[in-house]
This record gives C-alpha cells, sequence and structure tokens, in this order.
C-alpha cells in the first residue's frame, strides 16, 4: 500500500533527474556545437550542371579546409571563431514558392544558424521577406537582379556579390573600346527577368554612349527553348555587327552549338555576359574573339593572390578542374560571414545575430576574387569591379585575353540612384 | 534573301523535330488510351544514352559516320528496354482502370526515370555536337543550314510515312486499328489485344528516344530536358485531336509555322505562338484537328 501511494512520486523524480541529466549533458555539448549553416543551391535542372554543382562543390571544399584552420590570412582561425561548422545542403529547383517552404524548413526544423544560398533571381526575391520574417540572417549569394536591395530594404538579407547591372555595362564598355565602330547590335535573351534586364540595361548604355548605333532584334526565347533555328536565321539575316546575349547554363550550349555551324559569329561580335563558366565545356564551339564577362573579377579573371591560390587548390582537389564564378561567390558569401561573425565575436563568446548584422553591415573583406565592399543597400549589398576578356583557343583549349578590369565607380550606381537611370544619366562615376 | 523563304524552312524544321517528339505519345494514345507522361523521360533516356554511347565511340578514335549508327542503336535499346519493362512490369496492371490513373501512373514512371537518369548520368551536361556540324551544310540565299537538319525532316517524313503504311496497308496495322476501335470487339475476334499493346508501347518509347537521340547533337544534353519536351508533344498532341498520326503531323507543321513566323516578325510573340495556334484550334475544335466522333456506349 505504502510503496503504492509512493510510486507516482518515484517516477516524477526519476523524470526530474533525467530532464536535469539530460540539460547537463547538452550544455555541455554546447561548447562545441557546430555552427550550422544552411546552403541552398541547384542539385537538379538545369542550373545544377554550370552553376549549382560547382557552388555546392566549392562550398564543401571551404568549409573543410576552415574546419581545418588551412585558410590564408585573415581567415585562419578555425571554423567560424574556433567553432566548426556544418552544412546542410537544399535543393533550389523547384521553383519560389518551394524555396519559401524550404527556408521555413532549415530555419524551423533543422535550426539552421544562417542561410547560404540562391542563384536564381526569382528565389531571392521570394526568400528575402521571409528571411526577414524569420530573423535568419542569410546571404544572397549569386543571384543578380539589382531589385532586392533597390526596391526594398532588409535587416536580416545580406548580397555578398554585385549585382548584375555592371555585367550588362562593363561588356558595353569593353565592347565600346575595342570595337569603336559599331553600327547595329542585336539581342537573343532568356524571356524572364535576368535575360530582359540584360538586354534593357545593354541597350540603355549604347544607346548611352553610342546613340547613332541602331538595334536590329531582340530575340526573346523562353527558358530552356533548346531549339533556335528561327532566332539564328532571324539574327544572320539582320547582319548587326554584335549579339549580346546573357543565355546561360544549357540554353548558352544549345545556342552555340546550333549557331556556329551556322557562321552566325563569322558576321558579328558576339557578348556573352555570363559566358566565364562555359569556356572548358564549349572548346571547338566558342570562336575565338568572343567577349566574355564572368560577373566579377572571377574564375579566369580573378588575380593571383593567396585567397584565390587556396580556392583554386581546395576545389581542383575535388573537382579535378579550376572554379568557375559560382564558386567564388560562394567564396565570398562564406568568406564574408566569417569576418562579419569574427568581428563580432571579438574576444568573447558566441555573437548574438543581431550582433554578426551590426558587424556585417559596410564590412569591406578580401576574397579570392579580391576586395568586397557592403556599401550599398545600407551596407547589404556588395560592391566590386569587374573584368572583361576576349576568348582565344590555345592547344584546343578555350582562354581569355586582352583582358580589362573595371573598378566598381565606372560600372556601378551609387547608393540611392536605381540602375537604369544612372544609366540613362550617363553613368557618372559616384562616390565610394 | 525572302524573308518569308526563312520562315518556311526554320518552321518546317521546327515542325519536323516537334512531329518526331509527339508521334510516339499520339501513337500509344490512339491505342491504349495512356496519356504517357513518361514519354519525356523516354526522350530524355535516347538523348542520354545515344550521347553517352556516340561520344564514347568517337572519343575511342572510330569513324565519326558511324556515330549515326551508333545514336540510331542507342535510340533502339532505349525502346526494346524501358518500353516492355514499364508496359508488362507496371502498364498492364492498369488496364481498364480510369484514364487519369494511369495518368498518374505515367507521371510516377516519369519521376522514377528521372532520377534514375542523375544517378546514371549525373547533373553535368552531356556533349556530341560532332553529328551535327559532320554532313557539312547548304546555303539558301544568304543563309547556312547544317545538312543535319534535312535528315531531321527526312527521319521526320520517314518515321510518318512508314507508321501510316503499316496502319493502312499491313494486316497487323489493320489488326491495331481495329483494337483502337474496339478492344472488345477485337478481342472477341481472336486478337491477342495484350500483345498488341505491348508492341504499340514498345514502338511509341522507341520513337520517344528515338527523337532524343536525333535531338542530342544540337542541344547540351542535360537533367530536365524530358520535363522540357513533353510539354510541346503534349500540346502538338492536343491540337492534332489525341491519337491521330495525320493531326500530329498538321499540328507540328502549324505550330512550326505560327513559331517561326513569330521569330522572324514579332519575337516578342514567340512565348505565346504555340499557345495561340492551340487557343484558336481548340475553340474551333475542341477534340483537335483530327478528332473524329465518338458512339456513346449504351
Amino acid at each position: 500500500m505504502d510503496g503504492n501511494l509512493f510510486r507516482p512520486l518515484k517516477t516524477v523524480a526519476a523524470v526530474l533527474a533525467g530532464v536535469a541529466l539530460t540539460m547537463v549533458c547538452a550544455s555541455g555539448h554546447a561548447q562545441d556545437k557546430p555552427i550550422r549553416i544552411g546552403l541552398v543551391t541547384f542539385l537538379s535542372g538545369p542550373a545544377a550542371g554550370p552553376f549549382g554543382v560547382p557552388a555546392k562543390i566549392a562550398a564543401e571544399a571551404i568549409v573543410e579546409s576552415l574546419n581545418a584552420g588551412r585558410a590564408p590570412a585573415p581567415y585562419n582561425k578555425k571554423g567560424f571563431g574556433g567553432t566548426p561548422l556544418e552544412l546542410t545542403i537544399v535543393d533550389e529547383a523547384g521553383g519560389a514558392t518551394k524555396q519559401v517552404t524550404e527556408l521555413r524548413n532549415l530555419v524551423e526544423r533543422q535550426n539552421v544558424d544562417f542561410v547560404i544560398g540562391y542563384i536564381s533571381s526569382g528565389d531571392c526575391l521570394a526568400v528575402a521577406p521571409v528571411a526577414e520574417e524569420l530573423k535568419t540572417l542569410t546571404i544572397l549569394f549569386d543571384c543578380g537582379t539589382p531589385r532586392v536591395f533597390e526596391e526594398a530594404g532588409y535587416k536580416y538579407v545580406f548580397r555578398t556579390r554585385s549585382h548584375a547591372t555592371m555585367d550588362a555595362v562593363a561588356g558595353a564598355l569593353y565592347l565600346l573600346e575595342n570595337r569603336p565602330a559599331v553600327k547595329s547590335f542585336a539581342g537573343i535573351n532568356q524571356n524572364y527577368a535576368w535575360g530582359q534586364d540584360s538586354w534593357a540595361d545593354f541597350t540603355a548604355v549604347m544607346e548611352t554612349l553610342k546613340p547613332e548605333s541602331e538595334i536590329t532584334s531582340s530575340q526573346m526565347p523562353k527558358f530552356g527553348a533548346g531549339q533556335y533555328g528561327p532566332e539564328i536565321s532571324a539574327l544572320l539575316q539582320t547582319n548587326s555587327d554584335v549579339i549580346h546575349s546573357s543565355l546561360w547554363g544549357g540554353d548558352l550550349e544549345a545556342f552555340m552549338l546550333q549557331a556556329t555551324p551556322r557562321g552566325l559569329f563569322n558576321r558579328s561580335q558576339l557578348v556573352l555576359v555570363a559566358g566565364e563558366p562555359y569556356l572548358h565545356r564549349l572548346a571547338g564551339n566558342m570562336p575565338d574573339g568572343t567577349i566574355v564577362g564572368a560577373r566579377g573579377p572571377n574564375g579566369v579573371y580573378a588575380q593571383k593572390s593567396a585567397l584565390n591560390d587556396w580556392l583554386r587548390q581546395i576545389y581542383k582537389e575535388r573537382a579535378e578542374i579550376y572554379p568557375n564564378y559560382p564558386a567564388y561567390s560562394v567564396a565570398m558569401a562564406f568568406l564574408g560571414l566569417k569576418a562579419a561573425y569574427e568581428k563580432a565575436r571579438g574576444a568573447g563568446g558566441a555573437p548574438a545575430t543581431d550582433e554578426v548584422i551590426k558587424a556585417f553591415e559596410f564590412l569591406n573583406f578580401d576574397s579570392p576574387a579580391g576586395k568586397v565592399m557592403m556599401k550599398l543597400g545600407k551596407g547589404h549589398q556588395a560592391v566590386t569591379g569587374t573584368a572583361y576578356g576576349t576568348t582565344r583557343t590555345v592547344n584546343g583549349q578555350v582562354t581569355v585575353g586582352n583582358i580589362k578590369y573595371y573598378p566598381l565607380e565606372r560600372v556601378q550606381p551609387p547608393e540611392g540612384v536605381k540602375s537604369l537611370d544612372w544609366i540613362k544619366a550617363g553613368m557618372k562615376p559616384g562616390k565610394w | 534573301m525572302n524573308q518569308l523563304v526563312a520562315v518556311v524552312i526554320d518552321g518546317l524544321i521546327y515542325s519536323s523535330w516537334l512531329f518526331i517528339i509527339a508521334v510516339g505519345l499520339t501513337l500509344i494514345y490512339g491505342v491504349m488510351k495512356i496519356l504517357n507522361i513518361a514519354h519525356g523521360s523516354l526522350y530524355a533516356l535516347g538523348a542520354y544514352s545515344a550521347a553517352a554511347l556516340a561520344g564514347y565511340w568517337i572519343n575511342q578514335g572510330h569513324a565519326p559516320m558511324g556515330s549515326y549508327a551508333v545514336m540510331l542503336l542507342a535510340a533502339i535499346l532505349v525502346g526494346l528496354v524501358a518500353g516492355p519493362v514499364i508496359e508488362r512490369g507496371l502498364l498492364r496492371f492498369m488496364y481498364g482502370k480510369d484514364e487519369i490513373v494511369l495518368v498518374l501512373v505515367t507521371y510516377a514512371v516519369f519521376l522514377i526515370l528521372e532520377d534514375f537518369i542523375k544517378l546514371t548520368w549525373g547533373v553535368d551536361p552531356y556533349f556530341l555536337y560532332q553529328p551535327y556540324g559532320l554532313l557539312g551544310s547548304f546555303d539558301v540565299g544568304d543563309l547556312t543550314y547544317p545538312v543535319y537538319n534535312l535528315v531531321l525532316f527526312g527521319a521526320a517524313v520517314l518515321i510518318g510515312v512508314t507508321l501510316a503504311w503499316v496502319l493502312t496497308r499491313t494486316r497487323r496495322g489493320k489488326m491495331l486499328v481495329a483494337v483502337i476501335h474496339d478492344r472488345e470487339m477485337a478481342a472477341a475476334m481472336g486478337i491477342n489485344v495484350g500483345l498488341v499493346y505491348f508492341v504499340t508501347f514498345t514502338v511509341g518509347a522507341m520513337l520517344g528516344a528515338v527523337g532524343g537521340a536525333l535531338t542530342a547533337p544540337m542541344i547540351s544534353v542535360q537533367p530536365g530536358i524530358g520535363a522540357e519536351t513533353i510539354v510541346l508533344a503534349f500540346a502538338v498532341v492536343v491540337i492534332g485531336g489525341l491519337g491521330s498520326l495525320p493531326g500530329a503531323a498538321l499540328a507540328a507543321i502549324l505550330v512550326g509555322l505560327v513559331r517561326s513566323a513569330a521569330v522572324h516578325y514579332r519575337p516578342e510573340l514567340d512565348l505565346f505562338a504555340i499557345y495561340f495556334v492551340m487557343a484558336v484550334v481548340l475553340i474551333m475544335r475542341p477534340k483537335g484537328l483530327f478528332s473524329v466522333p465518338e458512339a456513346r456506349k449504351i
């Protein structure tokens, strides 16, 4: 009888003891608890091969190297301030609605501390307000649309690469410096935000700097069209001096495979604003003399430095080729976050998210592609210079020559000025 | 060169491609009443197999001209393996069920095959560009076209004529038409309906794979090409009338010419061209161009 009376009390005591023990263990683990980073990148679909998978490979290589403390100074402290990093990787395929759900899952169920991700401009525009609502520091590492910070302001969202305006601006500048007698130009761009914006920026720059040049044709095939026969015929018939294209992925590769045998590039100078990731893949189908951009001084345009050597080495060990621009974009995101985290941490313990944000705003940090400055979007949007070059085939490999570097003030609008307004006003260099 | 001539040539080349990717789909629907969404994956399997095998052939230093035979062989192999596996292993258990159930089943097969492709070939694109330029090119006015485009046109005509001949001029073709019209009556007359289904699905799968193999030299073979293609193939088949071979041919020509005209004269309408044709045709003939009135069974 007495035993029965005390049995509930014993049970409660046992549960309490168990809970206490769990809490002790948990606090013991807390000291070694890794910083969890959600990485969102394309693992399937057309963007996986050229962008998503190189970004994933780079992220894994960078995390492994950072955790081992093998990165060059000032990033040679293990992990972030001595705390190791742990990656949770999510596929970006599936559209913006799915990515909003995936972001909530990452934060609310997988309990990541930070999110680094998003190649698609549409995904960036969709997840930014949600990251704000979830109060999770989210770094957009690759998408290009200027609208993210030109049309809204965010506390928890950062972008560590320049927006896409400089791709079209520097492309047009390079073209006019090398072929000042251009009289006509045409374009072939995908019919969605990236293609339309790139074409709008390029035509605006040409109208500003070369108002007598004529727009002969604007082809806007749908994303993933694959068949470009009529478009190539239409471009051939314009006999344009120049063809501008922001095509990427399988669309760019299919266009090159179909246009090269038809002699399109014998008639017209080709400008590929995002062509760098395809140099090694399109050997034999990338005509010499093509003007190619890498969305910054990335990949073949990255200048020699200890950080660039480090990225090239750790990437090549995993992928057996040298990194292209998505790998540089992901490196900027990790190194920017590490710099901000360690600045916020100082000599103390793990910083709160708000402290990391404060340290991140207006931060200048080094990357494998040179100096990155968080100057736009009230300190949330990075600016860098960029580079362009011209292809040439050497020993069967496509490489670039005649490289020209453009400082950021020549290719980027200053804070508070929208890209198209800045271009139409004559692209006056801002004060940085 | 007269722009109209360019519109017609470009339109016919695009039509040939559309017909090749759609003909297997309409054949399977015509005989089996199955909207085979997995047709997109069979196309992708054909493209991957052709790119991998013909690429290997060329890389080994064999005569590049042989790559055409290797491409065709790859597509036939895909059809001979995937067709029977899907039909005998899955679909035959579903016959008699509602059409929507079969759509869901083939959608499931599509998803499985998409993952199978990624597991087998990874996500990096495959290139097989050599066959596209190997045959040289020809000029029409001031425009240059690869001879490969003629191969595509010839393949579309050959496939269409062969299928029409088999269906209308051979005993087995007439048996197949009998199954199309009335499965139960055909079975009562002694036709082995199960065998007809098996052969039809295998041939349809092979045609899907041939479409992929013939497309491989013109594109970057990568994950997702099947999904893009099945949408276009469905549009062509719906415009032509589900299950109609001449309907698919006419729809492909219509869509090809309208899209080509849009690209040449009003490029901003390119995105809308195929759906414009679809809307106009379905407003006038809700069951497609070559639909036949259905007798209602009481």
